[in-house]
């Protein structure tokens, strides 16, 4: 069992009355990308709200790397936890670089640390130093925005990072290099990282566990694969699936699974750790009934279009 | 390539300088245009020595309406004083519907002639504009903004200082140059309480029906306005925050 970055206990809040999270127990695992996911009202900003204090609780606890969150300033939590919101919340006055090197002059780094930092974070975020450190916010684009919002929630290294929505405002191709970026800094990172989002596609493709949450509850988490599979509810099953349930599935299966072993075939190989909806596409737009898969640019097998309905 | 060449400041501030300076040499225009009038130039007190009371008389109460005036809208903007919000708007407006010269009236019994009745008037009328902008301009802080400086740990202090501040001086300057702009024209009723400002040619040239007085007093006055103007749009090009 990995140890607990962030464990939420039987915590629950309510405005005027009106329970928007109630007694919530939640726990994420070290190194774990957690996807809060849910309709809009179901608590899950809230929740996530809750880690770093911005939101106060009710009741329960909230522990984040061991500690209670009670303990801690809030200014000083929320110092060692990058936050990062769909508006960005850049500050329109700063330039790019100032806006990164925030959280590390709040915390009274030197000078040409912070610098250093700044350049290796827009490095990491594909933006080129020379070129966006001395832009305004409002010079770039919306994606590069958000790559710089994400990049200002690293800045002082934390060992959380809590997003909220923050790709639900650019359009779909930015959307998904910038979930490509978030896998990615997240694999070489290994940063624990809470993740809300209302988008089951943007969860299925970024999460090590989902956690749904339906009415300030928790309605089931788990694995993308564990919660499509078997969904724990007809509100689970409603809000993953609906009609396209079958897709759904295809889109977190991977080849590796399901390949037959030792068999060949024609024409170019597909990676086994790609999914099963990657490999019905290259079916459909080759003709082919049959692809050979490759582990690590060796076939190791066959992958056909009767194996995807197995 | 020299643009401050180009700046309206400039030279209308060098009208302004040169008149304050050298009225004299003016002398022939205004026998011609007034016979009869002696002497030409008002001599009562010399322009300079009325430029700096008036400028002083200004400043003080201008420096003392933008920091009431900013400090309140810090406060009702601010979670503790959300309730005194309209209280605050209201008080503002009432200072502003009260008459300068009823100010002077009820003032000069409290604290007598002088410059003093001429400051609490000016105060009293410029901090309407103040308060309603600065309100204006911490209100209209991106929401985001404020949300991510909470959530990256900024205090309060540090937010309203790096944060919220910067993004509504533009708008609170606005507040105070019109304050200020208008305080200038105001401060001139202050010569009739006995404060010396621009004002007291104009009222000495009608209480003896010396015409050429009332336009010395009118067009420096009128100058000094412009001039102030100017300079806060110079001013609010420089604050304007680079990124917008």
């Amino acid at each position: 069992m990995i140890e607990p970055m962030i464990e939420i206990e039987g915590v629950s809040k309510s405005y005027d009355g009106r329970a928007v999270v109630s007694e919530l127990t939640l726990s994420v695992p070290k190194g774990a990308l957690c996807v809060l996911l849910g309709p809009s009202g179901c608590g899950k900003s809230t929740t996530l709200r809750m880690i770093n204090r911005l939101v106060p609780f009710d009741s329960g606890r909230v522990r984040v790397g061991g500690e209670d969150v009670l303990q801690v300033r809030p200014a000083e939590l929320r110092r060692r936890i990058g936050y990062a919101i769909q508006s960005t919340g850049l500050f329109p006055h700063w330039r790019v670089a100032d806006n990164i090197a925030t959280v590390p002059r709040l915390l009274g780094w030197p000078p040409a640390r912070v610098r250093d930092r700044v350049v290796e974070l827009l490095t990491l975020l594909r933006l080129d130093p020379e070129t966006y450190g001395a832009k305004y916010p409002h010079q770039l684009s919306g994606g590069e925005q958000q790559r710089v919002g994400v990049a200002r929630a690293l800045a002082a290294d934390p060992e959380v990072l809590l997003m909220d929505e923050p790709f639900g405002a650019v359009d779909p191709v930015t959307r998904d290099a910038l979930q490509g970026e978030i896998a990615r800094i997240h694999q070489a990172t290994g940063k624990t990282i809470v993740f809300v989002t209302h988008d089951i596609e943007e969860a299925l493709r970024l999460a090590t566990t989902i956690a749904i949450m339906d009415r300030g509850r928790l309605a089931q988490t788990g694995t993308p694969l564990e919660i499509v599979e078997r969904p724990a509810s007809d509100f689970v099953r409603d809000f993953v699936g609906g009609q396209g349930m079958g897709l759904k599935l295809l889109s977190v299966r991977r080849v590796a699974d399901w390949l037959r072993h030792g068999e060949t075939a024609e024409g170019a190989p597909i990676a086994a750790d790609a999914t099963l909806a990657e490999a019905l596409a290259a079916m459909v737009t080759r003709h082919a009934g049959r692809l050979p898969v490759a582990d690590g640019g060796v076939v190791v097998g066959t992958i056909a279009l009767a194996d995807l309905v197995r | 390539m020299r643009t401050w060449l180009k700046t309206p400041a400039l030279w209308v501030g060098l009208l302004f300088a040169v008149l304050l300076v050298d009225m004299r040499s003016l002398r022939p225009v205004f026998a011609w245009a007034f016979p009869g009038v002696r002497p030409e130039i008002f001599d009562r007190a010399g322009f300079i020595e009325l430029f700096v009371s008036h400028l002083g008389l200004v400043a003080a109460s201008g420096a003392a309406a933008t920091m009431l005036g900013v400090a309140a809208a810090i406060f009702v903007t601010r979670q503790t004083g959300r309730d005194f919000r309209t209280i605050a708007t209201t008080l503002a407006t009432i200072g502003q519907t009260f008459p300068p010269a009823a100010v002077l009236a009820l003032a000069v019994p409290a604290v007598g002639f002088g410059p003093l009745p001429t400051i609490v008037a000016l105060f009293l009328y410029g901090l309407l504009p103040i308060v309603e902008n600065s309100i204006a301009g911490l209100e209209g802080v991106p929401e985001a903004a404020r949300e991510a400086a909470r959530g990256m740990g900024l205090s309060s202090w540090q937010m309203l200082r790096d944060v919220e501040l910067p993004l509504a001086a533009p708008v609170i300057l606005a507040g105070v140059r019109v304050s200020v702009t208008i305080g200038i024209g105001t401060a001139t009723i202050g010569s009739t309480v006995g404060a010396l400002t621009f004002g007291t040619p104009i009222f000495d040239g009608l209480a003896g029906n010396k015409l050429p007085y009332v336009l010395q007093g009118a067009v420096l006055v009128a100058l000094f306005a412009i001039v102030t103007d100017l300079l806060f749009a110079v001013l609010a090009r420089r604050l304007r925050p680079a990124g917008s």
